[in-house]
């Protein structure tokens, strides 16, 4: 168990890219995203919830669904940790262990109107489904 | 043949723990030239220098060689045994068996078989070295400080007590710096200007102190005790010598829209100013870039209303040229452009305003004659946000912040939000913070005093986006220990922006060949034992130049730069270092490599009548190196193709004799 831990942390932080000892607890990512009120756990919280090793709550909770991805968090932190990408790898964790679709491509017709734009979909798919 | 006597240290078991110092003192007993070889638990102690000098006389020594620690340690303490003992201290050798050798190996065997090795090199060199004499040279008893801020301002003071001569160069048109601009400082909360104008007053009085104000140095030349340098003294069209500071043209120009720099901006002063009232030296100075007559040539209302008769139109940039002995850098500091950082709105409202903004709004000679009033409507702000480390501790992008902590923010904002809340109860306060940094006499107490006493609501965290609303600005922020995101609705917004060395001081730096780090701010010859000193020898360093800190910090280097500069001027002739470059001049190609690498400007090239083989002469161009200006760093015996370029005490022959040593193990 504990050995499984270790080696999901370390993929989250290979795929990622991201080195959470950076960080200098801030706030400043959690402080600038527009999603806070949405989440359970905010982007500095994920942070160091990675760097010690506390996955399983971040990996049940709903808030990695939560995130817009807008990088705002990436684009003000002041030590570039780039919280987004640790937020998207702990998101690809789940779904890549679970196999879980959120968008299937059924669900799309129902959803659609004119003023989405093609790109939303296309990364609606990369971001909820396997 | 020399007559080298191998002197092994123990050092307690420091050394004597991993090598087998008797083996080693064994072994090089053989190698050629040595007569003598001894060890000693303690070779730097007095006795252990008893024994060299002894044996010095016994053997009738011409070199010795000392495995012990390394050079930067003792190698100085051993020069001076040689030298009690009738060597030349130049015939001395360190072979470093400690910090390169016993330190870091655990096995004795190869500790040992190291230790050999490093003695074989040194003995190696001895049988090559030959006694050096240093050179001397004189001490022109005159220092020059370049910056009029507290640190140079207090540098000066302290040089022209001890009786020396000094010129300060200021490119502003009064002394003063940053801190005339200050309303309060921290923690005794003392007015800025009490404390610093009878200072500057002092400076204007001392007669051996003179101001190159609205002047800047262009050129340094020369070496530590003789550094010749060109002072610009740009033209301010106001005659120093015949103003009276009277103010009555700063009252009667017509041009009356210039951004007043002194206040940031905040409000206008008019094309001729005196900067503030307790200016010095007190006189006008006309802005080129505003003046109408100087512009147009239609105006000249200042010439008209000055009784004096002190304005001239026709003035020109002067050039003045003078010798140093001794140069100290205090050029200071600025706040960092805050336009990079869009997330707080400093360019699109008015009322995000940085710390300094906020003390000339404090001021009573600020631009609201120290009333604190919002800058867009002049209302008094109700709700005021700090935001701390704007620009510091920032690594993620070095365009946009510095990496370093600024060190003074803690205390300035501490300061700011505590004589708020005091003047205005009515006011609420937050800081917003990362960690509160308050190492200084008495400095938490301080902190702990706005917090506890006047209620300042300090709360962990940064602030992500400040955005304006209407007369509001919207705050958005972290709390971390509540675990919460708020959200303030802000009448004023002020930034504690990061500091960085003022523009001037990089061009500085390549003129004196005084290195930077990456920041540049200057380097220190040593970070904890050398604070003041430049590596460059004779420069000296004041102030925020060569780091951040606080008022009580800058004064006491100050005074510390000061009593070095004293150090150097009390000198009749000073005595350098023979470890210096030294070109053959038969061997010498005239190509110039030499000159374009080394970095202290010591070499120079002239043309030279040499008699040939054929008894003609010729013309050749060669190198030469200026004793007094080399550092012995060796750049150039790399650079030069010809082998002409070679380094006294480590000359080419000498270093692959040590390699050979070692090779042929």
């Amino acid at each position: 168990m504990e050995n499984k831990n270790e080696r999901r942390r370390e993929e989250i932080l290979r795929i990622s890219g991201v080195n959470p000892r950076k960080c200098m607890k801030c706030g400043k990512c959690s402080a600038t995203c527009p999603s806070y009120d949405e989440m359970e756990y905010h982007p500095h919280e994920f942070v160091y919830m990675v760097e010690s090793g506390e996955l399983a709550p971040l990996l049940e909770s709903k808030s990695i669904y939560k995130c817009l991805t807008c990088f705002a968090c990436v684009e003000r932190c002041p030590r570039g940790v780039e919280p987004a990408k640790l937020i998207e790898a702990v998101r690809l964790t789940v779904i890549r262990e679970k196999g879980a679709n959120h968008l299937k491509a059924d669900d799309i017709p129902a959803k659609l109107d004119e003023e989405i734009p093609q790109q939303l979909l296309m990364s609606a798919f990369r971001k909820y489904s396997k | 043949m020399q007559r080298i006597g191998v002197f092994v240290c123990h050092c307690g078991t420091n050394i004597a723990g991993t090598v087998d110092v008797v083996a080693v003192a064994e072994a090089l007993k053989n190698e050629p030239g040595v007569v003598h070889s001894a060890e000693y638990q303690y070779m730097c102690s007095q006795a252990g220098q008893d024994l060299i000098k002894a044996a010095i006389k016994e053997h009738n020594l011409s070199g010795i060689v000392v495995c012990s620690c390394s050079p930067r340690m003792h190698e100085a303490t051993f020069r001076k045994t040689a030298a009690a003992a009738g060597l030349n201290p130049y015939m001395v050798e360190i072979a470093n068996i400690r910090e390169q050798c016993s330190w870091i190996h655990k096995d004795m065997a190869s500790g040992t078989e190291k230790a050999i090795i490093l003695g074989k090199a040194a003995i190696a060199k001895v049988n090559l070295n030959t006694p050096l004499t240093p050179g001397e040279s004189p001490v022109t008893k005159r220092a020059l400080v370049i910056g009029g801020g507290i640190a140079g301002i207090q540098t000066a003071l302290d040089i022209a007590d001890a009786g020396f001569p000094v010129d300060i160069v200021e490119t502003k048109p009064t002394i003063g710096g940053k801190m005339a601009q200050l309303d309060k400082t921290f923690p005794t909360l003392d007015c800025a200007a009490c404390i610093l104008t009878p200072k500057m007053v002092d400076v204007a009085q001392n007669e051996k102190i003179r101001i190159f104000s609205y002047s800047e140095v262009v050129d340094v030349r020369g070496f530590v005790g003789n550094f010749d340098v060109t002072i610009k003294k740009r033209a301010r069209y106001v005659k120093e010598d015949i103003c009276t500071g009277c103010g009555l043209c700063t009252e009667k120009c017509p041009q009356k829209k210039v951004p007043n720099e002194f206040n940031l901006g905040m409000d206008n002063r008019r094309a001729i100013y005196i900067p503030f009232a307790q200016a010095v030296p007190k006189v006008a100075t006309i802005d080129a870039d505003y003046c109408t007559m100087l512009k147009t040539g239609k105006c000249g209302v200042c010439a008209k209303v000055c009784t004096a008769g002190a304005i001239d139109y026709e003035a020109k940039d002067e050039f003045i040229e003078e010798k140093y002995g001794a140069v100290v850098v205090a050029t200071g500091f600025n706040p960092i452009s805050m336009d990079k950082f869009d997330e707080f709105a400093y360019n699109q409202s008015k009322d995000v305003i940085t710390s300094l903004e906020f003390e000339r709004l404090t001021n009573a000679a600020g631009p609201t004659a120290g009333k604190l009033l919002r800058p867009s409507d002049g209302e008094h702000p109700h709700t005021i946000v700090f935001v701390q480390c704007v620009g510091s501790r920032c690594e993620a992008c070095a365009e946009k912040g510095k990496e370093y902590c600024s060190k003074i923010c803690c205390m300035y904002t501490a300061k700011h939000a505590m004589l708020t809340r005091d003047k205005y109860p009515d006011t609420d306060v937050y800081v917003f913070y990362i960690d509160v940094r308050t190492p200084g006499k008495a400095f938490d107490e301080f902190y702990r005093r706005a917090v506890e006493e006047y209620g300042v609501h300090y709360i962990k965290g940064m602030v992500g986006k400040v955005s304006p609303e209407g007369n509001k600005l919207k705050v958005q922020a972290s709390d971390l220990i509540a675990g919460k995101q708020l959200h303030i609705d802000a009448d004023l917004v002020v930034l504690a922006a990061a500091i960085e060395p003022d523009k001037s001081a990089r061009g500085l730096a390549t003129m004196l060949t005084a290195s930077m780090d990456t920041n540049d701010f200057f380097t220190e010859a040593h970070p904890k034992l050398r604070p003041v000193e430049s590596p460059t020898a004779g420069v000296f360093l004041s102030g925020t130049c060569q780091g951040p800190k606080d008022i009580p910090e800058t004064v006491s280097q100050a005074g510390a730069a000061a009593s070095k500069v004293i150090g150097l001027l009390c000198k009749d002739k000073l005595t350098g270092n023979p470890c210096v470059a030294q070109s053959d001049e038969m061997m010498c190609n005239g190509c110039s490599s030499c000159e374009r690498v080394c970095p202290y400007g010591a070499i120079t090239y002239s043309d030279k009548e040499f008699r040939m083989p054929d008894r003609t002469t010729k013309i050749r161009r060669v190198a030469s190196v200026n004793p007094a200006v080399c550092q012995g760093c060796g750049a150039c015996t790399v650079a030069c193709p010809s082998g002409a370029m070679d380094l006294n005490g480590f000359k080419n022959n000498q270093i692959m004799a040590e390699v050979d040593a070692i090779c042929k193990m």
